[in-house]
């Protein structure tokens, strides 16, 4: 086992783990946040939009936007999100493009979870910030959205938990986060194949329990009572 | 109400779909559920594990499995007493084919399966019945990679958590490698110019480039730099099959099957095979 521990590097790759939830989860929270305003807003277009974007992007699956931010935008378009001279190019690209794409996947969860937490704040309330001659962004920013954050705690944290383990995809353009530490891991140590498995698992359990534990202590202590 | 029969016949129309899909799987891998462990009874069924997804060597194209890989595996099952008919194929992905083999999941595989010490530690391997080795697939028009000692500052391409893969970490420091899951990705990337070469066993690379997608775009350099012995897995300290195995590889190559095997599935891109280590030797079994 603690040869096994210095020979790869499975906090190397745990660090990384925690580095893509870290930045998706910013960038989802913020692109999920414009769209779900979008979605509630009283413009016909960007609701139709909004709701294009969360329909399209959450029946997608994530291997394939993943991929496609690799393939497509770089091998293909020449997106190039990193500085194409520097000797580690290739990596920094591919972690940023895998962000983009984590970023870009769990924004229509996050919306969801958002747009849910919206329904949770009385109609009264809206009605009454309009009645006072609130603007619609005022009415979000003062009203609406502080209670709607609160409502939805647990369905943005179950969001950042799905988040968390569905970093393991973007070792399919090649970032080395966990399960691609895994897969060498198995390739050339077949012989402690379980080991190698309980490791991993371990390594989640670790990141996503006191991940669930906080959430829901939040979310008792910052529910709106009503 | 209308709307509610409708989806009624739908329902009822998917599930007959479902079970017509259930009831064509059975029939075609009928053979899966009953035993067949051992492989050493006389005709009857065998599971080999193969790659389905690597051109040259073990491909699935519809119903119908071709590549270097499948013919060896289907003169050796022969020569063991099963028919074609009687191969039921399953896909045996790298990681999954040590636990393929010890849990009885497959008899045999046969999916450039290299002979390792640690991989001695969990299955038997008979053979070799090829020794490949690790090169570079690059465009035909490139003469700027002529070997590994002319990659200093080129981007590479090659699979995550791969032999080949490692070994470039490894000995040319100063090479940008690319990972992908599979390696159609990276002869994508290599066409689309966004890495200069593929690296990984030449048998592999030659079967991409023998693909009809790519005849003419890709070319293998032809200078290995590492020798993998494929061998075909099996379950472990089994030396009775094993010695059956090395036997039916043995009258391969004596009867020329191997041969025409190699020419027919590896020769389109005008790959040639190292003489001087092929057609190898089988080890004797242990």
């Amino acid at each position: 086992m603690a040869d096994l521990l210095t020979k790869f590097d499975v906090l190397g790759a745990f660090w990384m783990t925690i580095v893509l939830t870290f930045f998706a989860a910013i960038g989802s929270l913020v692109i999920g946040t414009v769209v779900a305003i979008m979605r509630v807003s009283p413009v016909a277009i960007a609701r139709t939009l909004g709701a294009g974007y969360v329909n399209t992007v959450r029946n997608t699956p994530l291997t394939l936007i993943i991929v496609f931010c690799n393939l497509g935008l770089y091998v293909n378009l020449g997106v190039k999100l990193a500085n194409p001279a520097s000797q580690s190019f290739i990596i920094d690209n591919n972690i940023r493009l895998g962000i983009l794409g984590l970023s870009v996947y769990h924004a229509a969860f996050v919306c969801e979870a958002l747009r849910s937490g919206i329904n949770t704040v009385p109609p009264g309330q809206a009605e009454a910030a309009r009645s006072v001659g609130l603007t619609f962004s005022q009415n979000l920013r003062y009203v609406v959205l502080p209670q709607a954050f609160r409502g939805a705690i647990t369905p943005l944290g179950n969001t950042l938990i799905a988040l968390t383990k569905n970093t393991t995809v973007v070792s399919a353009i090649g970032v080395a986060e966990a399960s691609y530490v895994m897969a060498s891991m198995i390739e050339f140590r077949p012989d402690v194949l379980t080991l190698v498995f309980l490791i991993f698992a371990l390594g989640f359990v670790i990141l996503t329990l006191p991940m669930g534990l906080l959430i829901t202590w939040m979310s008792r202590r910052l529910a709106v009572k009503r | 109400m209308k709307i509610r029969r409708m989806s009624i016949a739908a329902v009822a129309a998917m599930s007959m779909i479902g079970l017509a899909a259930c009831g064509g799987g059975g029939s075609t891998g009928g053979s899966g559920g009953s035993g067949g462990s051992g492989g050493s009874s006389k005709g009857g069924p065998i599971k080999i594990g193969i790659k389905f997804d690597q051109p040259g060597l073990g491909l699935k194209d519809g119903a119908k499995y071709t590549g270097f890989d499948v013919a060896v595996a289907t003169f050796v099952a022969k020569s063991l007493g099963h028919d074609q008919k009687d191969i039921t194929w399953v896909q045996a992905p790298s990681a999954q084919r040590e636990t393929l083999i010890s849990t009885g999941q497959v008899d045999l595989v046969v999916a450039t399966y290299s002979i390792t010490d640690k991989r001695k530690e969990k299955v038997s391997f008979a053979g070799p019945y090829f020794i490949a080795g690790q090169d570079l697939l690059v465009k035909s028009d490139d003469s700027s990679i002529t070997g590994p000692d002319a990659l200093k500052g080129k981007k590479l391409c090659s699979v995550k958590g791969s032999t080949p893969a490692a070994k470039v970490k490894d000995k040319y420091p100063d090479v940008q490698l690319q990972e992908y899951d599979t390696y159609s990705k990276c002869v994508e990337a290599l066409v689309g110019g966004a890495v200069d070469a593929v690296t990984t066993d030449n048998t592999i690379l030659a079967g991409y480039a023998s693909q009809p997608a790519y005849k003419g775009k890709l070319k293998v350099v032809g200078k290995t730099f590492s020798t993998e012995k494929y061998g075909i897995g099996l379950k472990k300290g089994d030396t009775a099959l094993c010695q059956k195995v090395t036997d039916a590889l043995n009258q391969m190559v004596t009867l020329g099957h191997w041969q025409t095997a190699v020419d027919a599935n590896l020769g389109p891109a005008g790959f040639t095979v190292d003489k001087a280590t092929n057609p190898p030797k089988p080890d004797a079994c242990s």
